[in-house]
Order: structure tokens, then sequence, then C-alpha cells
């Protein structure tokens, strides 16, 4: 019986799956085969033999990255960058709302927005080209600020010390505006008279930040962070790659750069894909951790 | 209690000062560095090189602008550039809307589970190599094709476009149409696009600027010069330095320089105009579009 009224609430909505077929197979053929692509993290890739008739190489390419010398380097050079990343990155965005919300003036208020947004249309190719002209040692805009300081100019593209402030800073640059639409439409859902209430009982403008826009926000806050903890070890590849040079090597090799040198430009599909698995790993183990301590601590998570 | 209201004015006047003063530091650090380069563009590229150019063009020139109209590396990718990101923008809208739609519909049996399926792709994923296997094994690589289809759905934008489907069309409406004889399929074009025009211009304006900006899959997969995106051509010249013979007869190797030098501010700006110029257009949807995605993250 039941099945029955199974069955024809499914044809009833045949229209709906034949629609959805689209999309879910497109997610089936560029998701989940390359997921069923990983095993040859575990194969000697042979191309003429495919991904699934290829030998077995059991854990030999991890061993290998394991054991390489530059494990180390790559592996602190992703991590730091991401952890540096987020100390600035995920802060900046939210005291620019607050900052915003306090703002009287709505035209003032309109303008910073808008503003802000700017950066978040351009290219990767701008930004680091910006970047490199910006840090030329001779007319560059960073170089021209720091003599008002009295620094001596320096091409900072070339300095390896200078890679992950840049890269972290331009980020910032990039990117503040938007992510902190969010919390902006957060705020505007706060409860007006909660301000109310306060300014009877004497609480300064500082104080009303601290204990009614803040925690009102912390739940937008909290999501916003496991998510963010998740992408910890995927460090976007395409920025990183562009600001890489001979020089400051020591510095931006990270893991997908290292992956892209290896498995397309070199070939290397078996071990370069075994490097991207230990990623992925990682990043997945990172999610589910911060959202189970999120749900015990908080009662805020993703699932 | 007047004195107690005067002062509490008194640090409110301070409060706002320092919020303004904030505010106003916020537009100039963004700022400074995009009329910089904008300014650089109009200006003399001996000043520019010189370092006499800030915020305001030195010397006034277009000359730099007539090199990359010239240039047929930077048309070709330019053109390349638009008629990937229209392609690209309806074959990704259309998915996401195919998908979004009926994943909306809170009667369709085992929609949680489809839901799951697609969630998943957004914290765990093959990565670059299986993918690129996966894309030269298709038969895409060197075509257009795999600019637009590998990457034509975000799961985020397909979770705001599903989020804004469940708030914005009443239950009701999906039943009074039904009671009238219209099917499923036939609500999406009749009753839920007309009132989606928010979160369709949200999804044009995430995708357009998406593609435009996308650099790294025609990196991978397109060989032929011909077929190459605006944005690898702009790191060809950006920041390998890469140029075709550029002037006419042969002028000294130093105004050569001077010559690049000029083409990499008006390059930048040609570039970015575009996605700059749509911006304006949506943007009362914008932030709405944002909004809808922060309610499910």
């Amino acid at each position: 019986m039941r099945v029955r009224k199974v069955w024809k609430n499914i044809k009833k909505n045949v229209g709906l799956y034949a629609m959805l077929a689209i999309p879910l197979a497109w997610y089936i053929i560029f998701k989940y085969i390359p997921m069923y692509g990983l095993q040859i993290a575990f194969r000697k890739f042979n191309p003429t033999l495919g991904i699934t008739k290829s030998p077995w190489a059991g854990l030999t390419y991890f061993e290998q990255f394991f054991h390489s010398y530059y494990f180390k380097d790559i592996l602190w050079n992703t991590v730091s960058l991401s952890l540096f990343t987020m100390l600035i990155g995920f802060p900046m965005p939210i005291i620019l709302a607050l900052l915003i919300n306090e703002v009287k003036n709505t035209k003032f208020k309109k303008v910073i927005q808008n503003i802000t947004y700017m950066p978040n249309f351009l290219s990767v190719v701008v930004i680091v080209s910006m970047l490199t002209i910006f840090s030329n040692r001779d007319y560059g805009l960073f170089n021209k600020i720091g003599s008002l300081f009295g620094m001596t100019p320096v091409d900072l593209m070339s300095k390896p010390a200078c890679f992950q402030p840049l890269y972290v800073f331009s980020n910032v640059w990039q990117f503040m505006g938007f992510n902190a639409i969010i919390y902006i439409a957060a705020l505007a859902g706060v409860d007006q008279e909660l301000y109310e209430a306060a300014s009877i009982d004497g609480a300064s403008r500082m104080q009303k930040i601290l204990h009614i826009s803040l925690p009102c926000i912390m739940g937008t806050i909290i999501i916003m962070f496991i998510m963010r903890i998740g992408s910890l070890m995927s460090v976007g590849f395409e920025k990183a790659y562009l600001m890489q040079n001979s020089v400051n090597m020591s510095r931006s090799e990270i893991i997908s750069t290292f992956i892209y040198k290896n498995g397309i430009q070199k070939g290397q599909f078996g071990y370069s894909t075994a490097v991207g698995l230990f990623n992925s790993v990682i990043n997945f183990a990172l999610l589910v951790g911060a959202n189970f301590a999120s749900k015990k601590m908080t009662k805020t998570s993703l699932w | 209690m007047k004195e107690h209201l005067k002062k509490s004015m008194r640090s409110d006047f301070a409060f706002d000062l320092i919020v303004n003063v904030l505010g106003a530091c916020v537009i100039l650090v963004v700022l400074i560095p995009l009329l910089f380069v904008l300014a650089a563009s109009f200006s003399d590229p001996d000043l520019v090189l010189r370092g006499k150019v800030l915020l305001l063009p030195k010397g006034f020139t277009t000359k730099a602008y007539t090199m990359v109209f010239e240039n047929g590396e930077i048309w070709r990718g330019f053109r390349n550039s638009c008629c990937y990101t229209a392609a690209g923008t309806l074959i990704s809208v259309v998915l996401t809307i195919l998908a979004a739609y009926p994943l909306s519909r809170k009667e369709l049996p085992g929609r949680n589970i489809f839901m799951m399926l697609i969630l998943f792709t957004m914290y765990f994923s093959g990565g670059m190599i299986p993918t690129y296997l996966l894309v030269r094994d298709l038969g895409m690589y060197n075509s257009v094709w795999a600019l637009l289809i590998p990457a034509a759905i975000s799961t985020y934008n397909l979770i705001v476009a599903k989020t804004f489907f469940e708030n914005n069309i009443p239950g009701e409406l999906y039943e009074s149409a039904r009671l009238d004889g219209c099917g499923n399929v036939s609500m999406l074009p009749r009753i839920v696009l007309p009132l989606s025009k928010a979160i369709l211009a949200v999804l044009v304006l995430y995708y357009a600027v998406g593609i435009w900006n996308a650099y790294f899959d025609a990196l991978i997969y397109i060989r032929d010069t011909s077929l190459h995106p605006l944005q690898i051509v702009l790191r060809n010249i950006l920041l390998l330095g890469q140029t075709e013979q550029m002037g006419t007869n042969d002028v000294g190797m130093a105004e050569k320089i001077k010559m690049a030098e000029a083409v990499k501010y008006s390059a930048i700006v040609v570039s970015s105009v575009p996605m700059l110029l749509i911006y304006p257009f949506v943007q009362k949807y914008f932030v709405k579009g944002v909004m809808v995605g922060a309610v499910k993250g």
C-alpha cells in the first residue's frame, strides 16, 4: 500500500525528475567520477591501460611524499599561509560590517559599501599584476609609501618574506567588502528594541557593539568560521601560482602549486593525485571536526 | 541628569567622528590603488616610470589605449572572453535553475538525498588531476567546451537559487496552478521565473564575473593561442612580459620598455571595466542574493 503511494507520488513528479536529471548527470560526471578517479593515487598510472586497469602501487606515492625533503616546507607554507589568511582575513569583514553598521549617514554608508565591493570584481591576474607594479623598486606605490617612513626601496615580489603579507593583505583588500555583506545583512536583522533598552540603561556605543551587535551575529560568524576551517588547506592555487617566481619559491610553493607542476606539467599523475588526496582528506577531517566541536559547544552546525 | 545627558551626547559625537574617519580611511585604502592604475593609464609613461604619477594623470595621453586596441592578441582575447562569458553564463544559469527549482519543491520525494549528493561535493572533491584526466578523456582538451562545461555549476549559487525559490514562491501558488491544469514543468516558466528576476540577476552576475575572470581552466586545457581568453593574454603581457611586436617601425629599446609599461595599466583598465559596468545594473539585487545565500550558508 505504502509502496504504491510512493510510486504514485514519484510518477506525479516525473517532470521535476526529468529536469533534475540533467544537472544531476553533470554532478555525477564532473564531481563523482573524479572522486572515483582518485584511485590513481594508489596505482602506477599508465595512460594506455587507463585508470581502472593500471597496476596497484599501494601507498608508495604517499610514502614518497612524506619522506621527500620538501614535504615539511610545502606543508608548512600551505598551513601558515592559510592560517595567516584566516587570522587577518576572517575578522576584517566582521569589523567592517560593525563599522558600517555604526555609520549614521545612509548616503555615506552606501558609498563605503559600494566602493569596498569593487575590488571583488577584479580578476586574480589583475590583482597580481597590480601587486607586481606596486612592488616595483623604482616607482612602485608601496615603496613610495615606504620611503615616506624612511624605508629603503626593495622589490617586494622577489623577497620571500614578503610573499605571505602581500598575499594576505591583498586578499583582505579584495574581499573584505564582499565578505562583509553577510554580516551587514545579519546586523540589519537585529531587534532595534535591544539597542533602545541598552540606551536607557546608559550603555555606551562601544558597549552596545560588544554586548548586542556582536552576540546577535555570532551564529552567522560561527557558520562562516566552520566553513573557513574546512578549507584551511585549500589555499587558492590561482593567486599563489601567479605570484610565484624563482626568487620567492621557498615561501610560495604550496601544495596546490606543487600538484600543478608535478601533475599537469610533468605528468606524474599518480604522485600528484596522492598529494592532492592527502590535502582533501585533511580538509574534510578539519571540517567535520570543527562542525562537531561547534555542535557540542554552541549548538550551531552545518548539518 | 542634564549633566549626564550632555556627557553622553559629547561621547556620542566623538564616537560618530571616529566611525566616520575610519570609514573614510577604508574608502581611501580601497580607492587609491584603483585610482593610481587609472591615472597611470592616461599618463605619459615616462612620468609613470619616474614615479611622478600618483592619483591624477600627468602628461595626459590616450596613447596606451590606442596601443591596447591595436594589439591583435588583446582584441582576440577580449572577443573570446565576451563569447565565453555569454555562452558560459547561459549554460550555467540554465543548469543551476534546472537543479534549484525541482529541489526547492518540498513535496519532491527523495529531494534530501539529491541535496546531500550535491552538498557533499562542496566539502570533498576529486581534485585537480582526476578532473584534468576526465576532461581529457572526454575529448574536451583544447576546446571551448573545457571552459564552459566542467565548471558550469557552482554549488553555492545553486543553494542560493534553491533557497530563494523556497522562500519567495508560496506553496499555494503551485497548488492553484496545478488546479488550473498547469504541470510541474510549465510552472517554471509561467510562475517561478517571472517572480524570480532578482535571483536571475544575481546568478548572471556571479557566473559572468566568474567566467570573465577565470584563467586557470584555460591555462590547463587550452593549447591553441587563438582560443585564449583575455585573462591568459593579460597574464602573458602583464606578468610574463611577453608582448608581440609593438609599434610599427623600429623604435629604440628604451622606448619599447616604456610603451610595454604603459600598456600594462591600460590593459588592466580595459579588462576590468566590463565587469565593473554590469555591477550597477544588478546592484539592487546583489545584496539580496548574498543574504538569501546566508540564510542557509
